[in-house]
């Protein structure tokens, strides 16, 4: 196991987000503006890389009964931690935040990494693998933030980027950007991409339909 | 005082739907909703103990937690506000814990029909969402029962709703990259956009 591969096979070729399904009910309602979710990224990041450090740390000591118990107050702390930091330096962030850094804690990428690897891994590429989760969730989660902020509002960061028609320029915001459904559109339209791009992630169909027989295409084939 | 519960209640389910309006406890919705009967158990399963653990953690914040809370212990000057989110995911656990042996002692069909949506509940954003949300909004003891159901119902209903969906969808030829999680997301952001008409209702 090498430790790039530790680091970049979550960003793409396996995306918690967008293969596991894990760690989404964050992912939709901070990417409205750019800002808010590169600091939400930034604090996963932490949270999971030193969770999984923290728990690798341990491991051998946690009796598997209440290790649920044990991992989460791990990352509660860690998540306390962060959240009085955002307090005391970035107060206008963490009041738009709201919640939402609280529930970094229920953050299934965080719980997900601690039980599934770092629980059979050492320290060190435990971090390393912390991190790269951390990435993967960053990267869509980035993706997200810029489509909804650049055609929501005309701007990244805050600096107009696409000059709107009521301060003089041409562009007219869609509205349904900045509403938080779009996340949900946005990502199903990155997964569709990612998919069509690497293939061995599409789903196996329950189903399929059945190719049309000899009298139905001879009705559409009258048809038309 | 009855109308206002009421419209609280009518508020936490549709207005401000846990699920739809304010995206929690994604995950589980979107990984449990390819059968009606599991998101039936799942929704239920929510609901109690979203019914159990805000007011149960409400009483934590008022009597423990809160600024001047330990004034009744003689510790006026004590806020142990910032051990809040501690303290609410040790509460949701062990709550968690003991309704399953509760369950399996007393009540073992329904320990049946739960069994494996119990345990997934602790890491439910929705459960620590709805209790984040009552100590923002500082609702009182009377008020966080009423949320805690309200929260529950809402959740309940849009995973059971989702899944009626995706079992019809099973049959529907979809293009290979959006099979299965891709149009899922999809369905979840129309369901959400039909929510948001319930936004501007004043109660």
């Amino acid at each position: 196991m090498k430790t790039t591969d530790v680091l970049f096979d979550p960003v793409f070729s396996k995306n918690p987000i967008a293969l596991q399904v894990l760690g989404i009910c964050s992912a939709l309602a901070v990417t409205g503006n750019l800002r808010i979710t590169l600091v939400m990224c930034l604090a996963v990041i932490l949270v999971t890389a030193f969770s999984n450090f923290s728990i690798s740390l341990i491991r051998n000591y946690i009796p598997t009964n209440i290790r649920i118990i044990i991992q989460m107050v791990i990352i509660a702390s860690l998540v306390i931690v962060v959240d009085q930091i955002l307090k005391a330096y970035a107060y206008e962030v963490s009041k738009q935040l709201s919640v939402f850094v609280g529930l970094i804690i229920t953050n299934c990428i965080v719980m997900g990494r601690a039980e599934g690897f770092a629980m059979q891994n050492p320290p060190f590429i435990s971090f390393v693998d912390g991190i790269g989760n951390g990435l993967g969730y960053s990267v869509l989660l980035i993706a997200v933030a810029i489509l909804r902020e650049l055609f929501g509002s005309g701007s990244l960061l805050n600096f107009s980027i696409l000059p709107l028609v009521k301060d003089g320029g041409w562009y007219v915001p869609n509205g349904l950007m900045l509403l938080p459904p779009s996340a949900f559109f946005i990502i199903g339209f990155i997964i569709w991409g990612l998919r069509s791009w690497k293939t061995e992630q599409v789903e196996v169909k329950d189903f399929s339909i059945m190719p049309h027989n000899g009298m139905n295409a001879g009705i559409s084939k009258a048809g038309s | 005082m009855f109308e206002e519960y009421l419209s609280l209640l009518l508020k936490a389910i549709f207005v401000e739907n846990i699920a739809l309006a304010f995206f929690l406890g994604m995950c589980t919705f979107i990984a449990i909703s390819k059968k009606i009967s599991a998101a039936i158990g799942l929704g239920i399963a929510v609901v109690v103990v979203q019914a159990i653990t805000v007011p149960a953690n409400n009483l934590i914040f008022t009597y423990l937690l809160n600024d001047g809370a330990l004034a009744w212990m003689g510790f006026p000057s004590v806020n142990l506000s910032f051990l809040g989110y501690l303290s609410y995911i040790g509460v949701i656990a062990a709550i968690v814990q003991i309704l399953e042996m509760f369950l399996d002692r007393y009540v073992p069909a329904l320990y049946n029909a739960l069994g494996i949506f119990l345990p997934l509940i602790t890491v439910n954003c929705a459960i620590l969402g709805g209790t984040l949300f009552m100590v923002e909004r500082d609702y009182d003891f009377g008020e966080s029962v009423i949320y805690g159901v309200g929260s529950g119902v809402g959740w309940a209903l849009a995973i059971v709703a989702l899944a009626a969906i995706r079992e019809k969808l099973k049959y529907s030829d979809i293009p290979a990259g959006l099979q299965g999680l891709g149009i899922t997301f999809m369905i979840v952001g129309l369901m959400s956009l039909g929510f948001m008409s319930f936004s501007g209702i004043q109660l």
